[in-house]
């Protein structure tokens, strides 16, 4: 493929500008980085030794083991009830056609168009009024509602990608409808199941203000906690806040790096213009 | 084989938003048969097999299998094998598991399931491609895949859905003659829905000619081919020159006609009285050159092989098409005959 | 008729429709909706018009009453407009050179993608460690006498936002632009169409209605700007947004009905800026864009 080597004055302009987005990027996060791995770093360049204390301190201070394991509980149920409640649905809303329809899909949009804060402010003030917030129970039901409506979402192109025929001619092999989902469809949506499941992942552990309204002092996820260390600053030094930030981050690339080996990110959304109106 | 002695659609009607996909079908359909469902797109045909086989509920009527109730079964129940347009091969199965699907469905035993496999495969002649994903065989070859996946079963009836629309034409008529072998030799019953009349006349003992949704003809091929009951008919069976005219006079089944810049005798189908307005029927290798016929100016010339096949305008400015043995320059002045019993008159 | 018979018609006349029994799959979803979402958001409302004085709209009064309240409308919108508006505007350019096959483009895709993983404590925390007064960028900017504050004020939160911001934009733009045909402005060059006129007449109208799309979920993603807000930005002035107003209500206060009137406000401003984007759209061109899509 031939391009040509002298671009156009738009071309650079655009290249220049994402080159600047990219330098100042790099810069946020290298000075959390870098801060995190060092000393002591008033108005220099760079700090004045190196050294992995605030590792361990962040480890310590902030619990971060019991944190991560929160963390993690929190993601695999959410993920887990999520994939199980949304496939199905997800399933009928991209096959068939039935009175209401319209209404049904407005209703899974509506908690992906509304700002959390919105929702999150009355959901865990239910959630409190019947016992279920202040632990893990509340934190991972607040975190169902936007992640029911994204697998349903994120699932939509994978399913209109089947040619519904290949379900017809298990039928007439004699499959019934539970058959056909257990040795035609679910295998067939292996691909698409592990897409949503990792961004449903990469959303929970990154997702702040639901987990933030419901969770109690022994359900924080790691977002959470962060927020808290940094919001009390001055307690802590700002090292070990940077070093739980890097900590948090690389977790979350290592997602996202495996999300990309299954999902193009070119194709996420194709489907999302369907039906918001 | 379990079959059945004869299948009986009764007045099968669907309708989709309030408009009739299929106007009640009534059709039997007696063991060993091969029957054609025939038609433009749009005219239900797909929609009848659907029907058959369960896939789509029916909006009224009923169908019998020998006295007993068919029409409210689920699909699986049924009993029929399907082969879809599109071949809905399960991709991520391979050629074999494709065929051992449905006798796994019906818990059969191990080994009856391999036997009866091996023995669908060496039907097919695909023994070789047994491992293989269907994404890795041509077109041809997941074709037949597709119909030992359906015949494997020893279904009462095959249900076949455009089955030869995404070959090109050489693999078609291969496939085509294929189709027939397996009816023969295995005695099956079959229902074939396609638009390519050729492929209807050549395959079926029956044929179903459907337009919006109603039943225009049922006959054989030789029926519909010489005698088609209206115009609608005739033009799906190659009456390529369907030209308005008016009925001069009339002679018993032999009509004089006249219009489009013509005057012809025709057979009458149907009760015609002078001054009727008529349409009249003729396929272009019935539309001969020379003699003391009428006068046409050629416009279009094509080669086809053995014979030309031409355009010309009548006199009026109607387009007739007809085969000349002899290539006619464009501009050129020819007459054109045609036989009276070649030319069928029909009510428009 | 017996009754197994009525039966079977009736559900034959369902089928008909599209009801059947696979429609139970939708169910759990459903519920879970409905408890999780309708239920609480309508008992935020009833809890809204219930206050501890002041009447029905009680609520809604003392919000709209008081000015450092009622600004926090004015303060989210002009933080969370113009970031959408910037990261829907920038990525159109930038996805539209990159939507060809070139060499690299995995890992520039995947570079561009990085700040989704980063969190808006990392991101808080750098903006505050890099634009700080002993930060790099002031640093480089050596020839200002006076360092550049650009933090703890609006200008912190900006950044912040189109930090978030626009790899989802960038990302969902990159999709909705690798769904439009290719051949299409292939056959616009061969009518004669320069670039730009291929752009202006192709490619951007088929792109209008994603672009509508991407810019509501990336409002609503700015729009909901809470944390950020606080740790780098100025939240008890000016940027003091309509989150933080609500969430004081509620848990700081414990004014659950105030904080539900805010939560409500909050809902209908957002949703009234969609409606006008998605009404805007629905005058534009809504049919296919003729790729996979």
């Amino acid at each position: 493929m031939s391009r040509r080597i002298v671009a156009s004055p738009t071309s650079w302009l655009i290249w220049g500008a994402v080159a600047f987005f990219l330098i100042n990027l790099a810069g946020v996060i290298a000075s959390v980085v870098v801060n995190s791995f060092g000393e002591r770093w008033f108005d220099t360049w760079l700090p004045s030794g190196w050294t992995t204390q605030w590792y361990a301190t962040a480890w310590t201070e902030f619990g971060l083991l019991n944190v991560m394991v929160v963390t993690l509980e929190v993601a695999v149920l959410v993920v887990g009830i999520s994939v199980l409640v949304g496939v199905p649905a997800s399933y009928v809303l991209a096959r068939r056609s039935f009175p209401g329809r319209r209404l049904v899909y407005l209703l899974f949009l509506l908690p992906i168009l509304m700002p959390p804060i919105t929702y999150g402010i009355p959901l865990a003030t239910v959630l409190y009024k019947y016992g279920f917030a202040g632990h893990l129970t509340g934190v991972v039901l607040a975190n169902l509602v936007p992640s029911i409506p994204f697998v349903i979402l994120t699932m939509t192109p994978f399913i209109e990608q089947i040619d519904p025929a290949i379900e017809r001619a298990a039928r007439m092999c004699g499959a019934k409808t539970w058959q056909i989902f257990a040795r035609i469809l679910a295998p067939l949506l292996v691909p698409g199941i592990l897409a949503a499941s990792i961004l449903v992942l990469v959303r929970t552990v990154g997702m702040f203000e639901l987990t933030f309204l419901t969770a109690g002092p022994d359900s924080q996820t790691l977002v959470v906690a962060l927020y808290y260390s940094m919001s009390a600053a001055g307690i802590r030094a700002q090292q070990s806040v940077d070093a739980m930030a890097v900590l948090y981050t690389a977790s979350m690339l290592v997602l996202l790096v495996i999300a990309l080996r299954f999902v193009n990110p070119t194709q996420l959304v194709a489907r999302v213009k369907e039906d918001p109106d | 084989m379990t079959g059945f002695d004869e299948l009986r659609l009764d007045g099968v009607r669907r309708r989709f938003g309030g408009q009739d996909a299929l106007a009640g079908l009534s059709l039997t359909i007696r063991r060993g048969e091969f029957i054609a469902l025939l038609g433009p797109s749009g005219c239900g045909k797909s929609t009848a097999l659907n029907c058959l086989a369960g896939l789509l509920p029916l909006s009224e009527g009923s169908i019998w299998q020998d006295g007993a109730r068919l029409d409210t079964l689920p699909p699986e129940k049924r009993g029929f094998g399907m082969v879809f347009q599109s071949y809905a091969l399960f991709p991520h199965l391979s050629v074999r598991k494709n065929i051992a699907f449905g006798l796994q469905m019906r818990r059969l035993p191990r080994d009856e399931v391999r036997r009866r496999t091996d023995q669908a495969l060496s039907l097919v002649r695909l023994e070789e491609h047994a491992k293989k994903l269907p994404g890795q065989l041509s077109g041809g070859q997941q074709q037949r895949v597709a119909i030992a996946r359906a015949v494997v079963l020893e279904p009462s009836l095959v249900l076949m859905d455009e089955p030869l629309s995404n070959l090109d034409a050489k693999l078609r008529l291969e496939m085509r003659t294929e189709i027939r072998r397996l009816h023969q030799t295995l005695g099956l019953t079959t229902v074939y829905v396609t638009h390519d009349q050729e492929e209807a006349l050549s395959l079926a003992d029956r044929l179903v000619v459907l337009r919006d949704g109603r039943v225009e003809q049922i006959g054989t091929p030789e029926d519909l081919h010489e005698r088609p009951a209206n115009r609608h008919v005739a033009d799906f069976m190659g009456y390529r020159n369907l030209l308005p005219m008016k009925v001069k006079a009339v002679h018993g089944p032999v009509v004089a006609v006249e219009g489009s810049g013509l005057t012809l005798e025709g057979t009458a189908v149907g009760p015609l009285s002078p001054g009727d307005d008529v349409v009249a029927g003729i396929r272009p290798e019935d539309l001969h050159e020379g003699g003391s016929g009428v006068p046409v100016t050629v416009e279009v010339v094509e080669y086809q092989g053995r014979e030309l096949a031409v355009e010309a305008r009548t006199q009026s400015g109607d387009a007739v098409h007809l085969r000349a043995a002899t290539r006619p320059a464009p501009g050129d002045q020819i007459t054109v005959t045609a036989a009276p019993a070649r030319v069928l008159v029909f009510p428009s | 008729m017996t009754r197994t018979q009525t039966r079977l018609a009736v559900r034959h006349r369902l089928a008909e429709r599209g009801v059947d029994r696979q429609l139970w799959l939708l169910v759990p979803g459903l519920a879970c909706v409905l408890a999780l979402f309708v239920y609480p958001f309508a008992y935020g409302i009833g809890l809204s018009f219930q206050p501890a004085e002041g009447g029905v709209f009680g609520a809604y009064r003392a919000f709209f009453a008081d000015a450092y309240q009622r600004d926090t409308i004015a303060t989210t919108l002009s933080l969370s407009l113009p970031a959408a508006i910037l990261n829907v505007a920038a990525s159109v350019p930038i996805a539209y050179r990159m939507r060809g096959r070139f060499r690299g483009k995995r890992l520039l895709t995947t570079v561009l993608v990085v700040p989704i993983t980063l969190g808006t404590v990392l991101t808080a925390e750098g903006l505050l460690n890099y634009l700080g007064p002993a930060g790099w960028f002031n640093r480089l900017l050596f020839f200002v006498d006076e360092p550049i504050r650009l933090t703890n004020n609006y200008w912190g939160v900006f950044f912040s936002l189109v930090i978030t911001g626009f790899p989802f934009a960038f990302l969902l733009i990159l999709s909705y632009l690798s769904g439009i045909d290719p051949t299409l402005e292939r056959a616009a060059a061969t009518l004669g169409a320069g670039r730009r006129q291929r752009f202006q007449r192709i490619t951007l109208p088929l792109l209008a209605p994603g672009l509508a799309t991407t810019f509501c979920l990336t409002f609503v993603l700015a729009f909901s700007v809470f944390p950020s807000a606080v740790l780098v930005g100025d939240p008890a002035g000016t940027t003091r947004v309509i989150s933080i107003a609500a969430y004081h209500a509620a848990y700081e206060v414990y004014d659950y009905s105030l904080g539900s009137a805010i939560a409500v406000v909050m809902g209908v401003v957002e949703l009234l800026v969609v409606a006008i984007v998605l009404g805007l759209r629905s005058l534009l061109y809504t049919g296919s864009t003729g790729g996979k899509g």
